[in-house]
Formats: C-alpha cells, sequence, structure tokens
C-alpha cells in the first residue's frame, strides 16, 4: 500500500487539469476567502507541497441537501478539485463503495490516520431510545459519530442540522435530536450553518483549513468568521428600500413589483448570519431576496420555532396560543390600564368619604 | 363653630437639580425610544417614488439609537451621581432587603393601597413601595434595554467594534438575533407598563399623601402638607 498520499497539485494534474488553470483556481479561491492577490502563490505552494487530507464525511438525521449544495460549488469546482484535494475517503452517499466494504473503510482511515483526519458531520444524532431513530451500518448513528469523532483532528458541522438542530430538533423534537457539540464536547467544531449552507462556502472553509493548515477565525457561536460576520441585511441590495422605508405589503402589490424591501413581509435577513446577499447561490446567479422571497434565516439557530417565515414580529409559544410581543404587551398594559383607572376611581370615592369626615 | 385648620407646610430639599434634569431628559428619551422602537419592529405605509428621495427609515433609526446614547450615558451618570449626591440619590439602587422595619413599611403602604390604612407615612424620600418598585421595574428594565440595545446596535456596527466586544455576547445567550429582537420588544411593554404605574402613582401620591411628589421632581423641594408625625 502507497504510504505517501498525493499532493493536491498532482491529483489535479493527474486530472488533466493545466497548470495555467490551476494558478487560476489559486486566485479564485483566495479571492473567495477574502484573501488579497499575495495569498494565491502561498495557495499554489500549499497545493503543491501539502499531502491530501483525509475526510471522513458521516450523515446523520439530515436530508442531504448539504451534499446537494457542496456537490454543486462553482468556485472551486467539486468535480474536478475538492474531491480531489480532499481524500474523501468514507462519505456513504458519495462512494462507490457500500455496506461492509464501505464501513471497512472508516475504520481503515481512522486506524491510519489517527488524529489527522478531518470529520464532517452532516446531520446530528438523535439521543431518544439510545439513539435508535438514526441506524448506520447497524449501529445507532450516535456511536458513529462519536467513535469517528475520538480521533479526529478537527470536526466540521456541515448545516444547521449539525450546527444548531434545525428541522428534527424543531418543536417537540420526538427523536431528541441535538447538534454534534452537545455530543463531540473535546474537539474544535467548526460550524457552517445554512439549509443547505452555500457551496462556496464550504469548499471555502474546506479550502482553507487545507491551505494554512488551521481552523479558520471563528466567532462566538462556533462560525467562521469571513463568511459568517454580516447579516443578509448588512449588504442586501435592496437596503436602501429599507433606509429609504418602501416595504412590499403584499406579495401582489406595485412594491413587490418594483423590489422593494421584504422587511414587512417577514424577512429574517435583519436577524441572519450569512453570506447569500454578497457569495449568491449558484455561481452567483440569485439569492432568495433577488428571487421575491424573503430570507427565512435558515442558517440561524431554531428558526423553525420563531412563528410564520412572513411575520416580522417573533410568535412567543410559551403564552399557549402563539402571539407576538406587541400583543402581550398591549394585553398585559391594556390590564394595568383598567387596574389603575379602577384604583383611581376608588381611591377618589374614598378620597370624597374621607373629606366628609373631617368636615 | 368651625376651626381653623392648621396646615403648616414645612419643605426639604430631596432632588438635587442633575438628579432632576437626568428624569426629565430620561423621560424624553424613553418616549422617543418607544416610539421609534415601536415603528422599527412595525414599520410606517411604505413610501411612494424613488429610495434615494428618502430616508424614513434611517431617521427613526437614527432618533432610535440617539436616545439610545442619551438614556445609557444618562444612567451611567445617575449610577455616578449615587455616590456623589445626597442621601436620596442611593435610594434607586441601595434597597434595604435586609431590614425588617423596611418591610413592615412595605406592608403599610401596601394596605394603603389597598384602602385598608386610614393614613399613609410621612417619606421625605420614597415610601419603601415605591423604592422597591422603582428598583424592580425601573433599574432592572433599563438596565435590560441598555443591554439587550446595545447587542443590537453591535449587529450594526460589526464584529470587532466595541459595542461587539462589550456586548456581544449577549446575543448567543438570548438564543440568537430574533430571540434578542424579541426580549428588547418585551422590555419595551415592560417599561411602558412601568411608565403607566409610576405617573398614576405620583399623581395620587400627590393629591392624597402627606406630601408633594410631581412639583418635587420639578423643584426639588418635598412640601409636607401636616405638622403631625409619621
Amino acid at each position: 500500500m502507497p504510504q505517501s498520499i498525493e499532493t493536491f497539485y498532482e491529483v489535479m494534474r493527474r486530472q488533466g487539469i493545466t497548470r495555467r488553470s490551476f494558478l487560476k483556481y489559486c486566485s479564485l479561491t483566495a479571492a473567495a476567502l477574502g484573501l488579497g492577490p499575495a495569498f494565491a502563490p502561498r495557495i499554489a505552494h500549499a497545493m503543491e507541497t501539502k499531502e491530501r487530507t483525509p475526510v471522513i464525511w458521516v450523515h446523520g438525521l439530515e436530508c442531504t441537501c448539504c451534499s446537494e449544495s457542496f456537490i454543486r460549488s462553482a468556485h472551486p469546482l467539486v468535480k474536478d478539485v475538492v474531491l480531489s484535494m480532499i481524500s474523501l475517503d468514507y462519505d456513504d452517499t458519495l462512494m462507490a463503495a457500500a455496506g461492509h466494504h464501505a464501513e471497512a473503510a472508516l475504520e481503515e482511515t481512522i486506524q491510519k490516520y489517527k488524529g489527522k483526519y478531518i470529520l464532517a458531520v452532516e446531520g446530528n444524532p438523535p439521543l431518544n431510545e439510545d439513539g435508535m431513530f438514526c441506524i448506520v451500518g447497524g449501529k445507532p448513528f450516535l456511536d458513529q459519530l462519536k467513535h469517528a469523532a475520538k480521533d479526529a483532528a478537527a470536526v466540521i458541522a456541515w448545516g444547521s442540522c449539525a450546527s444548531w438542530g434545525c428541522v428534527q430538533a424543531a418543536r417537540p423534537n420526538p427523536t431528541q435530536a441535538v447538534p454534534i457539540h452537545k455530543v463531540i464536547t473535546d474537539k474544535p467544531i467548526i460550524k457552517v450553518p445554512g439549509c443547505p449552507p452555500i457551496a462556496e462556502v464550504m469548499t471555502g472553509v474546506i479550502t482553507y483549513m487545507l491551505t494554512f493548515g488551521r481552523l479558520p477565525e471563528l466567532d462566538r457561536q462556533g462560525r467562521p468568521k469571513m463568511f459568517y460576520s454580516q447579516r443578509i441585511h448588512d449588504k442586501c441590495y435592496r437596503r436602501p428600500h429599507f433606509d429609504a422605508g418602501q416595504f412590499v405589503e403584499h406579495w401582489d402589490d406595485e412594491s413587490a413589483r418594483k423590489g422593494y424591501c421584504l422587511y414587512k413581509v417577514g424577512c429574517k435577513g435583519p436577524t441572519t448570519y450569512n453570506a447569500c446577499s454578497t457569495v449568491r447561490w449558484n455561481e452567483g446567479t440569485s439569492f432568495p431576496i433577488q428571487a421575491g422571497h424573503g430570507c427565512i434565516g435558515c442558517s440561524e439557530d431554531g428558526f423553525w420555532d420563531k412563528g410564520s417565515f412572513y411575520d416580522r414580529l417573533t410568535n412567543i409559544p410559551q403564552f399557549g396560543i402563539e402571539k407576538n410581543a406587541d400583543e402581550i404587551g398591549m394585553a398585559v398594559a391594556g390590564g394595568v390600564g383598567a387596574a389603575v383607572a379602577a384604583h383611581a376611581a376608588v381611591s377618589a370615592i374614598k378620597r370624597a368619604q374621607h373629606k366628609g369626615d373631617q368636615e | 363653630m368651625e376651626t381653623i385648620k392648621q396646615r403648616k407646610q414645612t419643605a426639604v430639599y430631596v432632588y438635587e437639580a442633575p438628579l432632576r434634569l437626568w428624569h426629565w431628559v430620561t423621560v424624553f428619551s424613553i418616549i422617543t425610544l418607544c416610539i421609534t422602537g415601536y415603528f422599527i419592529g412595525s414599520p410606517l405605509p411604505t413610501m411612494p417614488g424613488e429610495a434615494s428621495d428618502h430616508f424614513l427609515m434611517g431617521y427613526i433609526r437614527f432618533a432610535h439609537f440617539t436616545a439610545g446614547y442619551i438614556v445609557a450615558v444618562g444612567f451611567l451618570g445617575r449610577i455616578y451621581w449615587a455616590f456623589v449626591g445626597n442621601s436620596h440619590a442611593r435610594e434607586l439602587f441601595l434597597v434595604p432587603i435586609f431590614s425588617g422595619k423596611w418591610w413592615k413599611e412595605v406592608g403599610h403602604e401596601i394596605r394603603w393601597y389597598l384602602f385598608l390604612e386610614k393614613t399613609p407615612k410621612k417619606y421625605i424620600g420614597h415610601n419603601p413601595l415605591g423604592q422597591l418598585s422603582m428598583f424592580c421595574f425601573f433599574v432592572v428594565g433599563i438596565t435590560f434595554m441598555i443591554i439587550t440595545g446595545f447587542a443590537l446596535y453591535a449587529e450594526g456596527l460589526g464584529r470587532g467594534s466595541w459595542a461587539d466586544t462589550l456586548f456581544g455576547w449577549v446575543v448567543p445567550l438570548m438564543g440568537q438575533s430574533q430571540d434578542l429582537h424579541t426580549w428588547h420588544h418585551l422590555g419595551m411593554w415592560y417599561l411602558i407598563i412601568f411608565v403607566m404605574m409610576h405617573v398614576y402613582v405620583a399623581i395620587r401620591e400627590d393629591i392624597m399623601s402627606r406630601q408633594s411628589l410631581i412639583s418635587t421632581m420639578i423643584g426639588g423641594w418635598r412640601m409636607f402638607k401636616d405638622d403631625k408625625p409619621d
């Protein structure tokens, strides 16, 4: 068995990619990562000299939308580059092997590259009934995840499932699905939330880790700062309409046709950290707001449980019948107002009586 | 025969000028914050014409942020005044919850509000019930609003800004940005309820208690309506 792994460059050349295309890819990647032109040669150098990093990609409770997004990355192109850049040794949806062969490949990678491989997790583990709600290779996914995480160098949480819990963890969460950081507590976890995350963000994170040999800088919630530092709203091309006070009130009104701000019809852009308004989707073609629909906040924690996608104010489910802050506040203020009026009336009567006593 | 009532008024200087100024600046700022804040959550009807001709949401948000800064700086000044001002300036922050006598007087004041006591007690500063509710509603409420408010403001200023460094931790604490918005919104109603009770009680006490209230926050002097002991 060949012990030394090919470098990225060797793999790319073997796949028929010219040096010119390779250098172009390096500068595009530098740009995608928000790095200066000086970094393109560094990326090229890293790819020429570094061995490919083994990656184990496991799937828990999920819909595979992260994989679907990932394989559509344009810069870098997944087909030619990413699947070669990384040594994707185990990914049950993408790999040719199946059954016992697939599980053997997983074991082999874990044993061979102890402490060196990256564990990419798509989906999340359910804890209820000892993890029986998600079985992989005859065993609970929970066990596979813990087993694979034990010797990983770092863990990537793909998508909102692995990062926050997403739809299977939405109320009432019958399977007790939890984000992976509740199960893996001793490894650095990079959260790449989104339902799915943007393809270029996914490949960008991997490229960064391979190029610099370290984790990208993370924010307080563990997301890479370079893609999750700003809200959709901060860079939205409809933002001037927001500042001007020009809003879509109904889906079929004149404002909707003119492309005004979708704030009033529930756009979650102002509360959602993601790169959609800058990177966009499908090779930069469009993103939800550009298509005329508000952001649903899919990269935010618990976005399924914040009421309608079409309301500006969030419903607060603790009050039985779902109410928003204004409805609750007005009801309480009304109650206090009525109490004040009643108290004032009794006070006035008492005072009148008291006056009578004195005189 | 009618006896001539003796109503000699004695007066004590309670609220010093900076404290009174702070009170009224905060009043107008909170009114501004509630109105603009409401319209940030539920904006006015859409503006006609070109986006470049208007800046309505921009102005509303500017007014909100400015008033927020004034409240926050004012509140810091108020805390400073608790140290350097007279003893009444400390009542807002130092609630004597370990004093049995004080709790007894809270009970007395509650009975007075339930019409179970015929005469209220005399107080130079806040009555104990007033002091307790000022702390629970105003001090707690405004602190919550300043912290959540600047955490929201930090989202606009961006990562690494001073507001993000100081208050950015509040966002994950509340869940996510949307939850933080909701809590800040509920906080507004908490303060509105405080204002309703505060204004009502001030007017009622001004009429029915044995000392002045509203004029005291304007001129600083507490007038007593009788010479009887407490």
